[in-house]
């Protein structure tokens, strides 16, 4: 089991006041709240700080922790001495879903629960609402699954590993992994969720599961990108495709397709490929956004030919900028 | 078993095709009816319908009553800042789409 250094991860010092804990710790919780934070391991990050708050905001479990010194260093291989927890009385969080950072038991890392997760060691201190609120519908559990575009278009399904609580006969709350695979529909859209009824949290005592649900972040695509169920593309032309006028392919997510770019078209013209976006009802749309990309001007010919468009195209492109 | 060998579940895509009445609501988001309409009443989410009978919810309430649930329990904001962080939310989404 690998130490974890509470201070280190709130970032104050050993003698830092509660008020200062705090402080730090709501604005690293601003910084990582998974509903706020684009950061790749947000998640992870919250519990983090909400295990590491949830230690140090109680002063009982703070004094506890503070007992191990400044001598461990955070991954350090580690094991409670025997007998440590004499004369602390720990108070269980208030139950699922009221803890710091939003973590249920089992959420928490071995660490936290070895030290404080321990159900049958505590004295009349003791308030885990398992016990005393007798049956309980499980927590749910929140999330997010990265999908291309292309598995958007074509619908996918993804394996999703949680960490799932999991009370032992001793009455000591661990928790295990859980796998299920999930099939994600075509035509989903970025953020949009997927319930998946009772496959959250087991119950307590005979309560109901509670649900999973799944937020669709889509992965970066090369060229492709959406907004909502529109497709958006940077297509681009050479000068006389757009001065004269030609019929080009054009890539989408269901294969490519020819498209007719008009006469006398400018960068930044939007051309509306209906119905080429992700499917759905109404199905999306693609929209095509043409940049204008000229030849370099590498060879003596191709340096004639700007040479002569210079001066038999006369043009001033920043006449409205009023220079 | 490998992951590959489990068979894919089916869930319940929360688009803005699904259509919930207010206890369906109360239900799957697990709140009380009376926070409902406080959360209506705030702003943070803004069913189809005039009266409450005739409220119906879409997969767009569920995911923002469901962060701003999360935003007042584990950031102590209460309802109208939490209406306004998601506003900003979508807003900075959306501009960030623009950039592409």
């Amino acid at each position: 089991m690998e130490f974890k250094d509470y201070y280190e991860i709130l970032g104050v010092p050993r003698d830092a006041s509660a008020d200062d804990i705090k402080r730090a710790y709501r604005k690293l919780a601003r910084k990582y709240h998974p509903d706020v934070s684009k950061e790749a391991d947000a998640e992870a990050k919250f519990k983090e700080l909400g295990e590491a708050y949830e230690v140090l905001k109680d002063p009982e479990k703070r004094k506890a922790y503070d007992q191990f010194g400044k001598d461990w260093k955070a991954g350090q291989d580690f094991r409670p001495p025997p007998g440590w927890d004499e004369g602390f009385e720990f108070r269980r969080p208030g139950g699922p879903g009221q803890r710091a950072g939003g973590a249920g038991p089992g959420e928490f890392s071995d660490f936290f629960e070895e030290l404080f997760g321990g159900m049958g060691r505590q004295a009349g201190g003791g308030d885990f609402t398992f016990r005393q609120r007798g049956s309980m519908r499980g927590e749910d559990h929140h999330a997010r699954v990265m999908i291309g575009l292309r598995d958007a278009y074509e619908g996918t399904s993804r394996t999703i590993t949680m960490r799932v609580p999991e009370m032992s006969a001793d009455g000591r709350v661990t928790s295990r992994e859980k796998t299920v695979r999930v099939s994600i529909p075509k035509g989903v859209t970025e953020g949009q969720r997927i319930r998946l009824a009772g496959q959250g949290a087991p119950g307590v005592g005979g309560g109901p599961p509670g649900d999973l649900f799944l937020e669709v972040g889509f992965e970066p695509h090369p060229f492709f990108s959406a907004d909502g169920r529109n497709v958006m593309l940077e297509l681009p032309v050479t000068p006389w495709e757009a001065a004269l006028g030609a019929k080009v392919t054009a890539p989408t997510l269901g294969g490519a397709v020819d498209l007719r770019i008009p006469a006398g078209s400018q960068s930044g013209r939007k051309m509306r490929l209906k119905g080429r976006g992700l499917p759905g009802k109404p199905a999306g749309d693609q929209i095509v956004t043409l940049k204008i990309e000229t030849p370099p001007a590498e060879t003596e010919s191709a340096k004639a030919l700007y040479q002569r468009m210079r001066d038999e195209l006369p043009m001033n492109p920043r006449r409205k900028l009023g220079v | 078993m490998t992951p590959r060998d489990l068979q894919a579940l089916a869930g319940e895509l929360l688009d803005e095709t699904l259509e919930l009445d207010l206890e369906a609501f109360c239900q799957l988001c697990h709140v009380e009816h009376a926070l409902v309409v406080e959360m209506v009443t705030e702003g943070v989410i803004d069913p189809a319908g005039e009266a409450e009978p005739e409220w119906r919810f879409t997969g767009i309430e569920v995911r923002r009553a469901q962060i701003a649930l999360r935003l007042t329990r584990e950031l102590d904001v209460n309802l109208p800042g939490a209406a306004l962080a998601l506003d900003l939310l979508e807003e900075i989404e959306l501009l960030r789409r623009r950039l592409g």
